[in-house]
């Protein structure tokens, strides 16, 4: 699978804009409403007649609804821009492909930094606690403001990939294939401590002021250290080893805590660009949403998928330690119960887990078949096979 | 796995095992196949029977290829993968090739048995006659066709034969459905454990459900 990389690379979108879309009100789970609520969405590709290739893309934690292609000015393209494009893996010359924002980011949809039409102040802390189901359900009123029916696929990695275990639970009947990747059914203890450490660094940040930041400094500092801990569970031990090595920045003698080590550098550096482009408020939501989701809703996994019809692809990286294979096993577990198709790769990578974002080779051979099979299926069956 | 490697695709091409094995299986059949390699017999199942299948394969290599051929596939382990299968949950569950690579053989026979209404088995015939005779005359660890690799990298755990496995299904009181012997393409019905390179078995548990 040489060379896939180059060629791909070769061919993209080029300029693509971001759409907005207006919901009157959102009945959320928790039983609070939202009113007036935006939801930033790009698309890519051209809705068939039938209007059968749709696929909603999900982004993870950090994502936005840039998926690929280039904005008007910019250097760096979308988030997923080596799997979207004409010829990639989502193959935006067959396929029409939708990526939106998450209800509760800070990227164009609703969040905790958005105006509240009742007071006309920002929510800050006022924002409700949002769930996953919650940003799966102004998806759902988006696709169908597209006037789409079922999807072909909805696929999403990491948080992305939850949004896209809910979508196959909450709307079974909407979604003809499913890509979960490098995800899981429900956060591991591991998992919410990470999280946890990460939300207290932003609330130990003297700028916080409970939530209410938006008309003085944000809380730079923790949103930075919340960062840099994440950036630490994207990656592995070898990729760090490889790309830092105990390379040291400068040859000048150690001073008192400069950041003398290249490691230390980059997550000084990650850190404060997330800063400029991130909101506090909506990394506490956000992190806080992912710890609350359980696919399974508390049910055993005997009965989790049991009304399950999309044929399903998951894929797990093996040094994935944030989001190990175990639990995307655990996913493939339900499917096999449910008596669901399911394809399963644990794919060999020492990035841990940035793969989603970085295995494009394996991942486009995997997606690019899998997708190829689903909608020649749905073609022979004129739509209504399973 | 000399058989495995074969490529075998196009009609006329087709491995003569998996040629068995396609007239064994009944048409719209759900169909296991445990340790599936390439997916070449999930493949032609597909084609001649349009069945409904599922393969398991613990090499990852493998699991692209399957993947290219449109097959639902999981990576992962046959000794871990069937107890998650409600009983009865396939018409057949496949173990071609693979029996003899697997530590547990009798766990996993039996959870074969109890997953699918019927489970089809392949495996090379260690008492065929090259074997006995590089064992006899060369007082070596035979290497042929159907045991391709040397004693220190073979994936091989279990070195068994058809007699053996006739013993086997007795003592389990395993049903055998139908059996078929080859050596190479030629079906061998004259002292098969002597003549065979492999057997073919279509085995089902005593206990009707």
């Amino acid at each position: 699978m040489t060379g896939v990389t180059e060629a791909i690379l070769q061919r993209d979108l080029g300029i693509v804009q971001t759409a907005y879309f207006k919901i009157p009100r959102v009945l959320l789970e928790n039983g609070e409403t939202l009113e007036s609520v935006t939801m930033a969405y790009e698309t890519y590709g051209q809705l068939d007649e039938d209007r059968a290739n749709a696929i909603l893309v999900l982004h993870a934690f950090s994502g936005d609804a840039h998926a690929a292609g280039y904005h008007e000015g910019d250097k760096d393209p979308g988030w997923w821009n080596v799997l979207i494009g004409p010829g990639k893996a989502f193959d935006t010359d067959k396929y029409f492909v939708i990526c939106s924002n998450v209800l509760g980011g800070c990227k164009g949809s609703t969040g905790p930094a958005s105006i509240d039409p009742k007071s006309g102040k920002r929510y800050a802390l006022d924002f409700p606690q949002i769930t996953i189901g919650d940003m799966v359900e102004c998806q759902r009123q988006l696709i169908d403001h597209l006037g789409i029916g079922r999807l072909l696929s909805v696929v999403g990695g990491s948080m992305g990939g939850m949004q896209v275990l809910s979508w196959l639970v909450k709307y079974p009947d909407r979604v003809r294939s499913a890509i979960p990747i490098a995800t899981t059914a429900k956060h591991s203890p591991q998992q919410i401590a990470f999280n946890e450490a990460g939300r207290q660094a932003i609330m130990a940040d003297p700028d916080w002021r409970l939530g209410n930041y938006y008309d003085g400094n944000p809380p730079a500092k923790g949103l930075s250290v919340a960062r840099m801990i994440g950036h630490i569970t994207y990656m592995s031990d070898v990729s760090m080893t490889e790309k830092f090595g105990r390379q040291k920045k400068t040859n000048l003698p150690v001073t008192k805590f400069r950041a003398d080590f290249e490691v230390e550098g980059y997550l000084r550096y990650r850190g404060d660009s997330f800063v400029r482009r991130f909101d506090a408020n909506s990394y506490l939501y956000i992190t806080k949403a992912m710890d609350l989701f359980d696919a399974f809703d508390g049910k055993p996994i005997q009965e989790a998928f049991g009304n399950v019809s999309a044929k399903v692809l998951v894929i797990a990286f093996k040094s994935d330690w944030l989001y190990p294979a175990y639990q995307s096993q655990e996913i493939v577990r339900a499917c096999k119960i449910a008596g669901v198709e399911t394809s399963y790769c644990e794919v060999h990578s020492t990035y841990g887990h940035d793969a989603f974002l970085l295995e494009v080779d394996e991942e486009t051979h995997l997606i690019e078949h899998f997708l190829k099979k689903v909608f020649y299926e749905y073609a022979v069956t004129g739509g209504y096979g399973a | 796995m000399s058989m495995r490697s074969q490529v075998a695709m196009g009609h006329e091409n087709i491995r003569p095992d998996h040629q068995i094995i396609a007239q064994w299986v009944s048409p719209d059949a759900t169909v296991l196949d445990l340790g599936c390699g390439n997916g070449d017999l999930l493949y032609v199942l597909i084609k001649r029977k349009s069945v409904r299948g599922q393969g398991l394969e613990i090499n990852e290599q493998e699991i692209y290829r399957c993947v290219a051929k449109g097959l639902n596939i999981l990576h992962g382990d046959v000794e871990k993968g069937l107890s998650d299968y409600k009983s009865r949950s396939f018409d057949y569950v496949i173990l071609n090739q693979s029996l003899q690579q697997i530590r547990s053989v009798d766990a996993v026979i039996k959870d074969a048995l109890r997953v699918g209404k019927k489970v089809i088995v392949g495996f090379p015939n260690f008492a065929y006659f090259r074997s006995r005779a590089q064992i006899f005359f060369g007082g070596k660890t035979p290497v042929n066709e159907s045991l391709p690799y040397q004693w220190y990298e073979t994936p091989n755990l279990h070195f068994f034969s058809i007699s053996d496995f006739f013993d086997y299904c007795r003592s389990r009181k395993i049903r055998i459905e139908q059996k078929v012997f080859l050596d190479g393409e030629r079906r061998i019905s004259f002292f098969p454990n002597v003549f065979a390179q492999t057997g073919l078995f279509l085995i089902s548990s005593n206990v009707r459900g």
